[in-house]
């Protein structure tokens, strides 16, 4: 093994090292874990970037390796890891947010009960997640894959005793489950029909064209992407992202907003060369409704974890639309971006949320909900770091110039555009998606920022006990609002302008099977200009609309709230379109029905009724038995042998009287009797 | 007069005579005499029977000395067993002499 194997493995072994020590640490020590879990994942950090500056350096960079795990048969399967220019952004991306997470945590974490296993949980998750980003096959992928479900599960419910947070890490990571069934499911035809787990071979392969056909991989195509479906909460599935807020916020910040949930974009981004045209059209539609539904259902929630909850899926939507039209690049340029900016908003609002609980705290109030944006106000002057950093990254998800999310979201936009310009009729949907959930994104983080950091605070009291977040927390936020950026992806000083170096460095595939990569490429190329256009006006109209409500006061938001519910438009969105009701109704309820049903069937009836009948009717055969055994051939036929044999010896015995001339009358008498019965018989 | 059964007869009334005895009297002298008829009756039978059954030999006469000889040895034993009954339990009443009842 040379050097940079033993560099790749490190992603692998450094989180797994911080795991092992800190699970096992004593508790007296477990104060000081992050003295084990932060150089460790530093060191990471640091290698990940040595591995960019060399992709950067090199065109063709690439790094292999693989070995057979096992074999049975014709059955082979191998681990290995391919390391290209994306995987080393990736690599990048996760290593930078698990280093300012790891940072974050100290502060934010300070005095929990499970301090040492918070950071093992960060540690395993990370391990999990550079699995999946250096995996070079499907099934080692789905190994990993399987680990972040299970480590965002620990993480998500890490403060279980409230029964909110149990409850959503089962939720979680059941519905993920579901789309890990349906991924497997793809893996497995795509095994058996192309004969190789790799996913570069099952690409050639399907250059190659030969065994398979098109619907077989159009399905196994969508197979896959429904594990992508599950783990970035695309819309039938999204529903468990929004209650996995209830973990830690800075691990929403890691796991549920910038890495975990951008894992199955990146597994789409490594799948996409072999996906076919209606695979993409349905992931694009998948993607449009996801991005437009999630936007809408972000109006009108209060908690501020909730609303960016509800932002990541839109956003998640975006990059998946972005797949699905054929702008993979954009694709991995939102994922890059959305996990610095979302990151830096998650990691604001915790900053928030620790200033609220420690006001509310003080005040020996527990009943007022930290999170509620309701219960905030005015916290400008109070937090002007934790203020001034989530205006930065708030600009950059709204889409404005000069911010990293401008660039990213506008070149998605122009990829939308440019389908529909290609395929037409119902495929305008996935521009209005776009352009509509752009507003409206641009119309809830203004919200969320007026509500919060504007007007007045909602409660006198608890504003004078806020204060701003100590270093170890505003320096991870000051770090990702400068990579909220536009320049520090472009390096270039117009503004407008989106191919800087992060774009060229992702590179572009030529051969796809679903689409005709150049023509897509010159359909971007002409969009490009409309969609700035339309993307710069959009979002200016949400922060104005934004503004007038929450800001300027202009228009009476009740009064606008009761216009919207006399067609039932506020409750809709407020309550999430009904979508976890739905499920509720279509799917727990009768499953809890089927279940109460079938319980009461086994425990009413076969249990009690049948088994216990069993029961019944042998104790009685035992019973009938038993007086049969002791009372019939105990008591009458062997006790009656005995007794008969008694009672006749005792008859027989007078027979020896000791008087012989008895027994000679008897053997005289015997005689004659012989005598008499021999004259008769001859 | 000569017939068989003239013969047959008396030795029948003798032997019955012998197992009455044997059987009713208590005295076991008195069994010792039934004895002793019974074995003259049978004495009486074999002589009968050679005279009448037209044997050469005199089968019968030699059984009928052999029986008297046995019957005086028979005699001497018993005797012998009486004298032994009467030191034992002081009579010659075989009706005491019960130890063997069950």
């Amino acid at each position: 093994m040379d050097f940079s194997t033993y560099q790749i493995l490190s992603f692998l072994i450094l989180p797994l090292v911080s795991f092992v020590i800190l699970i096992f640490v004593r508790s007296s020590v477990a104060i000081k874990s992050h003295f084990i879990a932060l150089p460790l994942i530093g060191l990471m950090l640091i290698n990940s970037i040595s591995i960019l500056f060399k992709s950067l350096q090199d065109h063709h960079f690439t790094l292999k390796q693989s070995f057979q795990w096992f074999s049975t048969g014709e059955f082979m399967i191998n681990l290995g890891y391919y390391v290209d220019n994306v995987t080393a952004i990736m690599l990048v991306v996760v290593s930078l947010i698990s280093f300012l997470v790891h940072l974050y945590s100290i502060e934010y974490m300070k005095g929990d009960l499970r301090y040492s296993r918070y950071f093992a949980f960060l540690g395993i998750f990370t391990f999990s997640m550079n699995g999946i980003v250096i995996s070079d096959n499907l099934i080692m992928m789905y190994i990993f894959w399987e680990l972040v479900g299970f480590s965002s599960y620990l993480l998500i419910g890490f403060w279980f005793e409230k029964h909110s947070a149990a409850y959503a890490s089962k939720k979680a990571f059941l519905i993920n489950r579901i789309g890990d069934i349906g991924m497997f499911i793809g893996i497995m035809i795509l095994f058996f029909s192309i004969g190789s787990f790799n996913i570069n071979d099952i690409i050639r392969g399907v250059e190659a064209g030969n065994n398979i056909n098109y619907s077989l991989l159009t399905i196994s195509g969508l197979l896959v992407f429904m594990g992508a479906v599950g783990k970035s909460a695309q819309f039938p599935l999204h529903t468990w992202l929004p209650d996995a807020m209830e973990g830690p916020t800075p691990v929403s910040a890691l796991i549920h907003a910038a890495t975990m949930v951008a894992a199955g974009v990146y597994m789409t981004f490594r799948i996409f060369p072999f996906l076919t045209p209606d695979a993409l059209l349905i992931i694009a539609f998948i993607g449009g409704i996801t991005a437009l539904g999630a936007a809408v259902i972000a109006i009108t929630q209060t908690d501020i974890k909730a609303v960016l909850a509800y932002s990541t899926i839109s956003q998640l939507g975006y990059m998946v639309m972005a797949l699905g039209v054929g702008a993979h690049q954009a694709a991995l340029f939102h994922l890059v971006t959305h996990a610095m900016f979302k990151a830096c908003l998650f990691l604001c609002s915790g900053s928030v949320i620790h200033a609220m609980h420690h006001s509310l705290h003080s005040l020996n109030d527990h009943h007022t909900d930290p999170q509620d944006m309701n219960n905030m106000g005015g916290l400008k002057v109070k937090m002007p770091l934790t203020y001034y950093t989530m205006l930065v990254s708030t600009l950059a998800i709204s889409g404005v110039p000069f911010f990293s999310g401008f660039l990213s979201k506008d070149a998605i936009l122009a990829g939308t555009l440019s389908y529909y310009h290609i395929h037409h009729g119902l495929t305008i949907f996935l521009p209005i998606a776009g352009f509509g959930a752009a507003m409206i994104t641009a119309f809830y983080m203004f919200r969320l920022i007026f509500k919060t950091f504007h007007g007045k605070p909602a409660s006198k009291n608890v504003f004078n006990h806020m204060k701003e977040s100590p270093l170890a927390m505003t320096i991870p936020l000051v770090i990702l609002s400068i990579l909220s950026l536009a320049f520090v992806f472009t390096i270039n000083i117009n503004p407008l302008h989106g191919h800087g170096w992060l774009t060229h460095h992702i590179g572009y595939i030529k051969h796809v099977a679903g689409l005709n990569m150049h023509e897509v490429q010159d359909g971007l190329h002409h969009a490009h200009n409309s969609a700035m256009f339309i993307s710069l006006l959009v979002a200016f109209f949400g922060i104005v609309i934004s503004s007038l409500f929450y800001l300027l006061n202009k228009v009476d938001v009740e009064r606008t709230t009761t216009f919207f519910n006399k067609f039932k438009l506020y409750d809709l969105s407020k309550n999430k379109f009904y979508i976890n009701e739905f499920y509720d109704f279509i799917l727990y309820k009768p499953f809890m029905r089927i279940s109460k049903i079938a319980s009461i069937i086994d425990w009413d009836y076969y249990d009690q009724k049948f088994i216990d009948a069993w029961g019944w009717i042998t104790l009685k055969i035992s019973n009938l038995s038993g007086k049969a055994d002791y009372s019939i051939l105990d008591q009458k036929i062997v006790d009656g042998v005995s007794h008969l044999t008694n009672y006749s010896s005792k008859k027989l015995r007078n027979i020896q009287s000791g008087i012989i001339q008895n027994y000679l009358l008897g053997g005289f008498m015997c005689l004659v009797l012989i005598i008499i019965v021999i004259q008769q018989f001859n | 007069m000569h017939y068989l059964e003239s013969y047959l007869v008396v030795s029948s009334i003798l032997f019955t005579f012998g197992i009455f005895a044997v059987i009713t009297r208590k005295n076991a002298i008195a069994i010792l005499m039934g004895i002793e008829l019974i074995l003259n009756s049978a004495n009486v039978n074999f002589i009968a029977f050679n005279r009448f059954g037209n044997f050469e030999i005199l089968d019968g006469h030699i059984f009928s000395i052999f029986v008297v000889v046995l019957a005086a040895a028979e005699a001497a034993i018993a005797l012998a067993i009486i004298i032994n009954l009467f030191k034992n339990i002081g009579t010659v009443n075989v009706d005491e002499a019960k130890v063997l009842k069950g």
